[in-house]
């Protein structure tokens, strides 16, 4: 069922989902619409750069443009005539204005995504202090202190404005010396773009919200899975799924059906190129400016060293393989050793396109082009069940939960345990973990805590660990212990729901949601790469001497996925209450995700240090990804006074799961 | 009255719906045909419609269903129904409004009442019960499921049970279960819209409805091949 999985791969039939996946060679931005002749000659080129604006003092137009990705002409919305939107490079210390001017028929913004920035600039339309967007025909100038470097990007916080293509990179020099040595530079910019009405996509999804899974499990799946698993076996698995009305393909709404996955504004089928001499060192900065991909990517060939998280630096890790998830950035570097081209590949999470580009010593060589990787299912640990807590029963409601009793049987043939294989291996390595030989009771308590496993020397010096485990005994040796609230540790209690969160828009709740830091994902388990996680991301800096959290504010992502209803606690937007958060406060944020979807959630004008194990090296964050049924915790200096906004960065997940906070 | 208190609650349900919304929650619309059949009988071929379509919000819907059947140019049953819809459980909303069968001679009016959703193990199901004047009352349980032998090429058993609670002659409908009708159709989507499919399609009816059906010189019982188009928008 190759054709399955790996619909660009099927031959004949299908030439138009290859067409849209693949987009055309020429494809991009195209001349037209009374432009002049520059931008001709731009369209003409088969590997167009990128335009790089530098210094304090930037123009930008906003409007509409022609382009064709696809082989169908469509009207995109551009910033300067380009797609993605010039690369803005500012210097760390400098104040930039910048003059936005709005060519389009309707309401128009410009985000700066991940900068640190009094609200008033920050470009939210009627979130950020006074600012009611900018309005056909007018200029808005921006003006701020740049106090911050690295890796970000920009984008409309209009409409869906940013899903036809109004988005682009800002790479920030820093004032000090860089910890980062290397001798190229290059953003690489993934996007999705669609010939289809973004309103038309959300509809679409609203009637149908399968509409774009072309990855579901079918007869030959089934076949497969009873020669493997017996026809009992593959009962077992499936019937949870089943009788909750869930897809275990579920993997993102909006795919490669409707998809071309850009990189650098190019088409798979004509690949961006990045030049390179042999023996040198290449930064790569990573944008994810999709409206709703998740992207997988890799270098085969090339070992991948992550030196900054969302702009900021963490200690370099060296990895084969790494998850983007929206608006995300991680910038790497690579050095290649041999004289030969590389393939920048990156896959949709539910693998069903990719986009493409090259790395190479010479303009005209490629290489090879991987295949596809399978089609992977949502496993157990996604649904936020705790897959070795078999022996309880709190899914009292049998719409939330049924068939907890299979974890048994799960364990037992050691399938769909994902957490599980993680934390045992890591355990296994030597670690002293005493207690944890108790068998697989005992485990299951310590289970309901992976950020354990990883996390020993916090317990050691925050946590006594016998304490707990003894704790743990004492309660009859099944049920989570509500640990004393300290916020300096991975406490699971049991989780509890609002009220808001029962009735029609909710479709799911995770009754024991699990911090899964070192879970790479679904799709990334035990592929046999290395593929970074939350677990890797450890701060550059000390940051030891930040305070503890003042309190502890715990927020659920929900949703009702037929319905197509996103909200938090199961409240949506437009029926919230702003968030009020003071002034010079320390937040501790935990979020539990009772959907079985990845959501990256974006809080703006803060920082987000993400609790990654070890609390004196917290990586900073922009944008945090919340997997599937788990939960996951960072601190916020509430720093930044007025109006933010606190989101979901997949633009058809953000009208309902989004929060106006204020800060006073 | 059945009229009546059907427009009644339909007009509080407008109440209701046209205050819910927000831009995440826009006015959308679907018309569905679901099934426009021909079956392939003794006699002439029957053209089947039965087809639905909302306009509402995400909680909220105002509902369309009908069933026609034509024969030779002339219909021989219709049905309609008006009715608010309203979600009550994330996979399941409750339905209430009228229920007006055209034909056969003479009309008859309902209260309809019933659940429609997707029920554990993904079947689809309508369950309706229906309150008639002089006390008649119906139910109807409508299930479908979907395999898909491929993305595209989906095979839909399905199962419909009309009961009543009393005879009534005039219409061809005796009490207790009266019909059941069960379907098998392999569609093909070549869009996500747009499906022609075949099938094959058993009816039978019941005690004293099979009884109505022979004195009118009728067939109790007949295996069809259908051939039709789904689609929506």
């Amino acid at each position: 069922m190759s054709s399955i999985k790996n619909p660009i791969f099927e031959k004949g039939i299908n030439l138009t989902r290859r067409r849209f996946v693949q987009g055309i060679a020429m494809g991009g931005v195209f001349a037209g619409m009374g432009l002049g002749s520059r931008s001709l000659l731009a369209a003409a080129l088969k590997h167009q750069e990128l335009q790089t604006l530098r210094g304090t003092d930037f123009n930008l137009t906003i409007s509409e443009q022609a382009v064709n990705f696809t082989g169908v002409p469509r009207i995109a919305t551009t910033v300067n005539g380009s797609l993605p939107a010039p690369i803005l490079r500012w210097r760390e210390g400098d104040t930039v204005t910048l003059r936005v001017t709005n060519l389009l028929r309707e309401t128009s913004s410009i985000h700066w995504h991940g900068l640190i920035l009094p609200s008033a600039m920050d470009g939210v339309p009627d979130i950020a202090n006074d600012f009611p967007g900018i309005r056909p025909g007018e200029t808005f100038t921006y003006r701020f202190p740049v106090r911050q470097s690295g890796t970000y990007w920009y984008h409309s916080h209009s409409g869906f404005q940013e899903q036809t293509g109004l988005y682009g990179s800002i790479v920030i020099d820093p004032r000090e010396p860089d910890p980062v040595t290397y001798d190229r530079d290059y953003v690489v910019m993934l996007s999705d773009w669609t010939d289809e009405d973004p309103m038309d996509v959300y509809r679409k999804l609203k009637k149908l919200s399968h509409y774009y899974n072309f990855n579901e499990r079918t007869q030959a799946d089934l076949m497969k899975d009873i020669n493997v698993r017996g026809l009992a076996g593959t009962w077992n698995d499936r019937k949870m799924w089943n009788r909750m009305r869930m897809s275990q393909r579920d993997l993102s709404d909006v795919t490669g059906y409707t998809y071309t996955f850009l990189m650098n504004g190019q088409t798979p089928a004509n690949g961006w190129q990045g030049l390179f001499r042999k023996g040198e060192k290449i930064r790569l900065r990573f944008i994810n400016g999709s409206a709703m991909t998740f992207f997988d990517v890799r270098i085969p060939g090339l070992k991948m060293r992550v030196v900054a998280a969302d702009g900021q630096n963490v200690q370099p890790v060296s990895v084969d393989e790494f998850r983007l998830g929206v608006a995300e950035t991680y910038d790497v570097i690579v050095e290649p050793e041999d004289d030969r081209a590389y393939t920048i590949f990156a896959q949709d999470i539910a693998r069903s396109g990719y986009t493409r580009g090259t790395l190479t010593p010479n303009p005209g060589l490629t290489a090879a082009i991987p295949e596809l990787d399978p089609v992977p299912n949502l496993e157990h640990g996604d649904m936020g069940m705790n897959v070795m807590d078999h022996g309880q029963h709190q899914m009292a409601d049998g719409m939330t939960m049924p068939g907890m009793d299979h974890g048994q049987h799960q364990m037992s043939d050691g399938t769909a345990m994902p957490g599980m294989a993680h934390d045992q291996h890591q355990m296994s390595d030597g670690k002293t973990m005493a207690g944890m030989d108790h068998g697989q009771h005992q485990m299951s308590d310590g289970m309901a805590m992976p950020g354990m496993a990883h996390d020993q020397h916090q317990m050691a010096d925050g946590m006594n660990m016998q304490e707990m485990r003894l704790e743990k005994a004492g309660s009859g040796g099944m049920k989570p212990v509500s640990l004393k609230p300290n916020p300096s540790d991975f406490s699971a209690r049991p989780v509890q729901h609002a009220s808001t969160e029962y009735g029609p828009h909710v479709d799911m709740r995770a009754d024991a949601p699990q911090y899964r830091l070192d879970d790479p994902g679904v799709g990334l388990r035990g592929n046999g790469r290395r593929v970074l996680t939350y677990a890797d991301l450890r701060n550059l800096r000390t940051t030891h001497d930040q305070p503890d959290p003042d309190r502890e504010l715990e927020l659920h992502l929900t949703g009702n996925m037929g319905r197509y209803m996103w909200s938090i606690d199961g409240v949506k937007h437009s029926d919230a209450e702003p968030l009020r958060w003071k002034l010079g406060e320390r937040l501790r944020i935990t979020f539990v995700n009772d959907t079985m979807m990845n959501h990256p959630m974006h809080l703006h004008g803060m920082w987000s240090d993400l609790e990654t194990g070890d609390n004196n090296f917290l990586p900073r964050k922009h944008t945090v990804v919340v997997q599937p049924g788990s939960r996951i915790s960072y601190r916020v200096t509430v720093d930044a006074a007025g109006g933010w906004a606190y989101h979901c960065h997949l633009l058809y997940h953000m009208l309902g799961m989004f929060r106006t906070v204020i800060v006073a | 009255m059945i009229k009546k208190t059907a427009i009644a609650v339909t007009a509080l349900a407008l109440s209701t719906a046209v205050m819910a919304s927000g831009e995440d929650d826009p006015l959308l619309y679907k018309v569905m045909i679901d099934k426009l059949e021909v079956r392939s009988t003794d006699g002439p071929d029957p053209l089947v419609l039965d087809a639905d379509a909302w306009i509402g919000y995400d909680l909220n819907k105002f509902w369309f269903k009908t069933e026609v059947e034509v024969t030779d140019g002339r219909i021989e049953e219709a049905e309609v129904q008006f009715l608010y819809s309203r979600a009550i459980a994330p996979f399941w909303d409750f339905q209430a409004g009228w229920r007006h069968d055209i034909r056969p001679k003479p009309e008859r009016d309902y209260l309809a009442l019933g659940f429609k959703g997707l029920a554990p193990y993904l079947f689809e199901v309508d369950a309706g019960l229906f309150i008639g004047e002089s006390g008649q009352v119906g139910a109807r349980l409508d299930a479908e499921y979907e395999y898909l032998f491929t993305q595209k090429l989906i095979l839909s058993p399905e199962i419909e049970m009309n009961f009543y609670s009393k005879d009534d002659e005039e219409v061809g409908v005796g009490s207790g279960l009266s019909d059941m009708e069960l379907g098998l159709r392999l569609r093909y989507e070549i869009q996500r819209e747009f499906a022609p499919y075949i099938g094959v399609n058993w009816t039978k009816k019941f005690g004293q409805t099979a009884d109505f059906a022979r004195d009118e010189g009728e067939d109790t019982s007949d295996v069809q091949f259908v051939i039709g188009i789904r689609a929506w928008f």
